[in-house]
């Protein structure tokens, strides 16, 4: 078979037209808008973010419509086993041979703010929803990402005021002994202090920490009414586990959760659990619109949403009605739109995003359930009362971003 | 009659072939180095470099003088995070200054560690080394200089020697290779020199060693130095081209991923620990982004455990062995 000059001709003049059709179509970047899924797929953090919130994200761009004014949306995953170089390295090279618009997930900390770099060297976007660190809208903010669904302030302010308020003023801190434990430490003392409570003591167990006996038996012996757990993942729930073995909640104290999610107190158990104060930004049976959209991630998914899946997909939502909106995927144009947009859906309410990243929103203090006013398997939390968007997270005054005027 | 042909005699002229295959096999290599950067992506390559010349490290105290080191991500973290605090604190410091303090930082908790350790053999070494390992993994999570958990992040590539910016990954890459190669360089040499045959005495027969004369424990901890330093070399490169230091490096996971790689590849030839860093590597990138993302370690685990039953030397050793048998 041979190719005829006419032939030649034409494909030649078709494949310069789509040559410079990526030039001429000024607004979109190109052929495709494409959301990167960055996340511990595998690891300490799996079932917070991990598989189920990659379908979180697939539920968005399908409900979206799978494109954005006709321009298909294309979905990459990887895992980034919660290692800083391998989340970076593998944003570069979304960035440099994939052309990733959005990267969506990021949930270990120390890969977020290596991510957040990348982004910014390379003028890239990003929307963080799994990590707790407040220093990622703080010292770490950059033009190129949006925090989306908590960070560690609220946490220790939401969950450390609300229980002084309810007469817990002596409290006993358990910490981690790492930079994490100690800035989440000292951020409830500054609340229960200022509210009038008091820190009776406090013990630093390093991390990560399997035997939590003797820490336990020290909180029991100090006669303070809460015990305030500033650590995460495995460590929590040692400690959690531990404190029901030893009767810590029967005899009288309680146990106030610093960082918690749904899929811990699923995993632990009510019995283990029961009573445990925290603070979440948000609750799958909270109300209608949150049962609704949790149902529908139940049937696809087998569980149900923790905070940080529900945020992937009100995110994504966000960032796709920002880019149809704008007929464009670039980062800074889509930055200002989507922080121009109030945010009101199933999972934010009075939320909007500020200029340091932050996307600010109505937290939740929760208690959990015993198991005798459980009534199912996911039925755990109990929703307290409502942390006000304004009051909840770290006041624009007090930071050290760079894109805030102080 | 005594000729200059009569000199050659067999086994030498066998010894030379060798060499003149062993040099094309360099310059073959080399030249793919040169031009790999254009056809795959420099950022991946960078990284495949890094874990090579550090397996290399590695493989140089346990392919040449037999010891076990479980402790070796302690230097890799070490030369990681002092090139990234001296690049991050001081913007005049020009990134191979910066390096050349990592590596030395490294050949100091070398020597500390080395004079500790090389006392014991077999498990025992491998324990005080994993030891030894842990506190500095303990003292980077504490230290209020290290980010913690965080890790140190924005470290500047800079200009090296001041003059050639380094942003562009293709100019990274080429620095990075040109690093690889002296340490490669350094390691071959070490290999083949006097020095290198007395550590192989050393590793087959420690008795026999010492009954020679040889003052064996200098010849380890100069082994263990040699290790360490290089180590700290791949971190301080692996700091500079992602521009950040993270725990991960530290923690011993680091440590047995270095075995790994240096037994899949084959330990104590050469070019093992390259094949089975660039394995590793290439494994872990592919896999992290494919449907069987959430299956990268079982995989992993998985070949290590055919490797060990079945080619129990390592691709390159296997790959040696049927050369030897097949073309004398």
């Amino acid at each position: 078979m041979t190719f005829d000059r006419k032939t030649l001709a034409s494909s030649i003049a078709l494949a310069a037209a789509t040559l410079m059709a990526g030039g001429a179509q000024a607004q979109m970047s190109d052929d495709a808008v494409r959301i990167g899924y960055l996340a511990d797929m595998s690891g300490t953090y799996r079932d917070l973010a991990g598989p189920g919130g990659l379908e979180a994200l697939e539920m968005a761009v399908e409900d979206f419509g799978g494109e954005v004014n006709g321009t298909p949306i294309e979905i990459f995953s990887a895992d980034d086993r919660n290692s800083a170089d391998v989340g970076a390295n593998t944003v570069r090279g979304w960035i440099d041979e994939e052309n990733v618009d959005l990267v969506a997930g990021l949930v270990a900390s120390s890969v977020t703010i290596a991510v957040t770099k990348v982004l910014e060297a390379n003028d890239g976007l990003g929307i963080v929803s799994g990590s707790a660190a407040s220093s990622i809208t703080d010292e770490h903010c950059t033009p190129n990402h949006i925090h989306w669904v908590y960070d560690t302030y609220p946490l220790a302010n939401g969950t450390a005021k609300a229980v002084v308020e309810q007469g817990g003023d002596s409290w006993f801190m358990l910490t981690a002994d790492y930079a994490f434990g100690h800035a989440l430490e000292g951020d409830v003392t500054r609340v229960v202090e200022e509210n009038g409570g008091e820190i009776v003591g406090g013990v630093h167990h390093p991390f990560p920490t399997s035997d939590f006996s003797s820490y336990i038996l020290q909180a029991q012996g100090s006669g303070a009414k809460i015990v305030g757990l500033a650590n995460a993942g495995s460590d929590t729930v040692n400690a959690i586990t531990t404190a029901s073995q030893f009767g810590l909640t029967q005899s009288g104290q309680q146990l106030a959760g610093l960082l918690i999610f749904l899929n811990d107190v699923h995993a632990m158990g009510l019995e283990a659990t029961q009573g445990l104060l925290l603070t979440t930004g948000w609750y799958w049976d909270m109300d209608d619109q949150a049962r609704e959209w949790a149902e529908r991630y139940f049937e696809r998914v087998g569980r149900m949403p923790t905070m940080v899946q529900a945020g992937i997909y009100s995110s994504t939502t966000h960032y796709l009605n920002a880019v149809a909106e704008q007929g464009t995927d670039d980062p800074e144009a889509i930055r200002a739109a989507m922080a121009e947009a109030p945010i009101e859906d199933f999972f934010a309410r009075n939320g909007r995003i500020r200029e340091d990243g932050r996307m600010v929103h109505d937290m939740y203090l929760a208690q959990v359930k015993s198991p005798e006013a459980s009534e199912g398997e996911w039925d755990v939390y109990e929703i307290l009362s409502t942390i006000p968007a304004e009051e909840a997270y770290r006041p624009l005054a007090e930071s050290q971003c760079k894109l805030v005027n102080n | 009659m005594m000729g200059t042909s009569q000199t050659l005699t067999p086994a030498l002229r066998r010894r030379r072939q060798a060499k003149l295959r062993r040099n094309t096999l360099y310059l073959v290599l080399v030249a793919i180095g040169l031009v790999a950067p254009f056809v795959a992506y420099p950022v991946f390559l960078m990284k495949v470099l890094c874990f090579a010349l550090f397996a290399c490290a590695f493989n140089l105290l346990l392919g040449y003088a037999g010891l076990l080191s479980f402790g070796h991500a302690a230097f890799l973290a070490t030369g990681g995070y002092f090139t990234g605090i001296m690049l991050a604190s001081y913007p005049g410091l020009t990134p191979e200054l910066g390096i050349l303090i990592g590596t030395l930082a490294a050949v100091v908790l070398g020597i500390l560690f080395g004079a500790l350790a090389i006392r014991r053999q077999g498990i025992y070494f491998a324990m005080v080394t994993l030891a030894l390992a842990q506190m500095v993994y303990f003292f980077f999570v504490q230290a209020p200089f290290t980010g913690g958990e965080d890790g140190l992040h924005g470290v500047p590539r800079g200009e090296l020697f001041g003059v050639i910016s380094l942003r562009s990954n293709v100019a990274m890459y080429y620095f990075v290779f040109a690093v690889f190669l002296i340490g490669f360089a350094v390691i071959q040499r070490a290999v083949h020199s006097p020095f290198g045959q007395v550590l192989k005495a050393i590793r087959e027969n420690e008795p026999r060693a010492v009954s020679l004369g040889y003052n064996v424990d200098a010849y380890k901890l100069l082994a263990f130095v040699l290790s360490a330093g290089l180590a700290g070399l791949a971190g301080s490169t692996k700091t500079v081209v992602f521009q950040l230091a993270s725990l991960t490096d530290a923690h011993w996971h680091m440590s047995g991923e270095v075995i790994l790689m240096t037994l899949l590849g084959g330990v104590g030839t050469l070019f093992g620990p390259v094949v089975g860093a660039g394995l590793v590597v290439s494994l872990q990138t592919q896999l992290a982004q494919s449907p069987l993302g959430n299956w990268v370690s079982v995989i992993l685990g998985a070949i290590f455990v055919i490797c060990v039953l079945s080619f129990r030397s390592g691709i390159v050793g296997e790959i040696q062995k049927m050369v030897r048998k097949n073309f004398k």
